[in-house]
């Protein structure tokens, strides 16, 4: 639910067909700045009832989705 | 009773920063400033204090309510970058008027203009003498900004913006909140030369969480302005414009996108004279009653955020 929720995001921000966004993609392969992942942070914690500011070590979809996950299992 | 708008003013030193020559202080570029902040050129003061921006902003402002500083019963000023911590740029202002009234400054960062407001409405409900109360925003930002920093220096920019307020009605209702602490926004002053004092210097600049501030800032703007209108039972259609702090284009763009609304009902200058902190509400609102958008009877929001954590939102009718 998570990782649907956050590519789904990803690919209405920056105009992709979400099939072309993996685990692997780098957010700054997406243009996506550190403003860009705040928003997205904002509106996530809004989806999932969790608190969070992200990091420059969560470069990938992958790792934003796996703190994600942890954050909203903890919720 | 609380107070109408009867003039506003504002004055911005001459020289313009373009980010092009910003680009050439420090790693930046135009593209990256505009995409991020909004801002294309800033106001930097070469030659001028604080307080005496502040003074011909006020003068203005005296000159847009066809008055004289002879008819002005309290100023009120803010500031985060006085020239001066005594005598308060308040009085300063005060004296380069000409003027004879009491006259003090508050610190409320960038949120301070709105607190200004809120402190007018109380001196005007306190002295039924007052007729009229001049509130000026003025900064020399510049002054306090580390210009190796690209993430601070290429935001902010200097100015001064004032209003002239008259005993009336329309300051309908407010909402502030302080959430305080120093982690997210600070500006260190010196620590002096005390030879008993070992607390080590932080650089006397602004320093600042982009992140944090950003969140702080949208959520308090949400907040704010959904407090007024709910508890006025008005809707967005019966507000002609809110006008922010000019924090950040991104700020005002994405809050409008979470409250709903048309990002053309929030008045936006923050590409000609980036983040002016206290000045930035008084500015921004004299140049939408200069552009005509306004007019005697419309209702607007003010509202603004920053160092304190601070925020504050006025509905009022201009």
């Amino acid at each position: 639910m998570v990782k649907e929720k956050i590519i789904a995001m990803l690919a209405e921000a920056t105009d992709t067909d979400a099939s072309e966004i993996t685990l692997e993609t780098k957010f700054a392969d997406l243009g996506i700045d550190s403003l860009d992942m705040t928003e997205m942070a904002m509106d996530l914690e809004d989806e999932f009832g969790i608190e969070f500011t992200p990091s420059p070590e969560l470069n990938t979809v992958g790792k934003l989705i796996e703190a994600v996950e942890k954050l909203a299992a903890e919720a | 009773m609380s107070f109408r708008i009867l003039g506003t003013g504002m004055y911005v030193p001459p020289r313009a920063v373009t980010n092009d020559e910003m680009s050439q202080i420090v790693e930046t570029s135009d593209e990256w400033i505009s995409k991020r902040v909004g801002v294309r050129e800033r106001r930097i003061s070469e030659n001028e204090f604080t307080s005496e921006m502040g003074a011909k902003a006020a003068q203005a402002a005296l000159d847009d309510a066809g008055c004289t500083a002879a008819d002005i019963d309290m100023i009120l000023s803010a500031t985060v970058s006085g020239e001066t911590s005594s005598p308060s740029t308040a009085c300063m202002i005060q004296h380069d008027l000409g003027a004879t009234c009491p006259a003090m400054e508050l610190n409320a960062a960038c949120a301070a203009f709105l607190y200004l407001l809120e402190t007018a409405a109380a001196y005007f409900a306190l002295h039924p003498e007052y007729q009229k109360i001049l509130v000026v925003g003025c900064e020399r930002i510049s002054g306090i900004l580390d210009w190796a920093d690209r993430s601070t220096c290429v935001i902010f920019g200097d100015g001064a913006g004032a209003a002239v307020l008259e005993r009336g009605s329309g300051y309908l209702d407010s909402v502030c909140n302080v959430k305080g602490g120093d982690d997210v926004i600070k500006i260190p002053h010196t620590i002096g030369c005390s030879p008993f004092f070992h607390r080590e210097q932080d650089t006397p600049y602004i320093h600042m969480q982009g992140q944090e501030t950003f969140k702080y800032a949208v959520n308090s703007l949400v907040a704010d302005i959904t407090v007024l209108l709910e508890r006025n039972h008005l809707t967005m259609d019966d507000i002609a414009y809110i006008v922010p702090h000019q924090a950040n284009l991104r700020i005002i763009d994405f809050a409008s996108k979470r409250l709903g609304i048309d990002p053309s009902k929030m008045f936006a200058n923050i590409d000609r004279y980036g983040n002016t902190s206290s000045a930035s509400v008084p500015i921004a609102l004299h140049e939408l009653k200069e552009s005509g958008k306004i007019k005697r009877g419309d209702k607007l929001i003010l509202c603004a955020f920053g160092g304190g954590l601070s925020d504050m939102a006025c509905l009022l009718t201009y």
